[in-house]
């Protein structure tokens, strides 16, 4: 799932899971508070990632400084 | 005279891996463990067979998800002509399209998965399903031609006979429906025949015996 516009703004579902994360969940977990597919929550998840707006800590997915600067 | 192989994944073994371009972003197999998934591939985009099957699957997908189950569309088209296409059947046709479709131009997931009949079509994955279950194994593949559409009926018949016999340890006789008796298998030594007769199974001889469950 891509998370970021062309134009450097957050899709929708990103919005949705950002939100989320502010506090840490797994993806499991994740999937089932924003009610999305597991499949695409660890997609996103991934794709979040790379693009250093979450980040993994003891199997917890949380925001980083970067996302919350992006949901602003 | 040369000739080339395409080999193909077996029921039983376990899922090839990939990572590919879909109509909801780069998906990989592995984002699937722990639900079933049912992976088909269809002829080309915009066609009419293909468009009343992809309708057919997107009216039983309430159904799929109730059995756990995800469906994951291929065809050697791409990610542009799978979205024009989805949005065109929801114009058109009324039916939203909620399950990835991958793009798979460079034929990568239709040559791992044995998708492609050369001797029906060079540029068309045939009508392939695949059914793989939650720890990633391949339990069932139906192949179908590119010009006869597919019964998605069976295709969810399929998913629970499969569920079935992985909870209750039975097999499913022809035609069976949820609610059905079901197969007990068969005794495999001369004891158990025995004792299998004095069992409340509705019993025809000692090698077929059903239940209800």
């Amino acid at each position: 799932m891509a998370c970021v516009n062309p134009d450097g703004t957050l899709i929708p579902s990103a919005v949705t899971i950002l939100n989320a994360l502010k506090t840490a969940h797994t993806a499991e977990d994740l999937a089932q508070i924003v009610q999305q597919p597991l499949f695409k929550i660890r997609s996103g998840l991934r794709n979040m990632a790379e693009a250093k707006l979450v980040e993994l800590k003891d199997d917890k997915y949380i925001i980083t400084d970067l996302g919350l600067q992006k949901l602003k | 005279m040369e000739q080339t192989i395409h080999s193909m994944p077996r029921i039983g073994d376990l899922a090839p891996q990939f990572e590919i371009a879909t109509t909801h972003g780069t998906l990989r197999l592995e984002d699937y463990k722990g639900s079933w998934l049912i992976l088909f591939s269809h002829p080309a985009d915009f066609t009419p067979v293909c468009t009343t099957e992809f309708m057919a699957f997107a009216n039983l997908y309430d159904e799929f998800k109730k059995r756990n189950t995800e469906l994951l569309g291929l065809s050697i088209d791409s990610v542009y002509s799978h979205i024009a296409w989805v949005r065109n059947i929801e114009e058109k046709m009324g039916v939203k399209i909620k399950f990835p479709v991958i793009a798979d131009l460079n034929k990568e997931v239709a040559s791992l998965y044995g998708m492609m009949m050369p001797g029906e079509s060079k540029t068309e994955t045939s009508r392939a399903v695949f059914v793989i279950d939650p720890d990633q194994k391949i339990r069932a593949i139906i192949y179908y031609p590119l010009a006869t559409g597919r019964n998605m009926d069976e295709i969810l018949r399929l998913i629970d006979a499969l569920q079935t016999h992985d909870k209750y340890k039975v097999a499913t006789p022809a035609n069976w429906r949820p609610g059905d008796d079901v197969i007990v298998p068969p005794p495999n030594t001369q004891e158990m025949a025995e004792q299998r007769v004095k069992e409340k199974y509705e019993i025809k001889d000692w090698y077929f015996a059903k239940k209800k469950l």
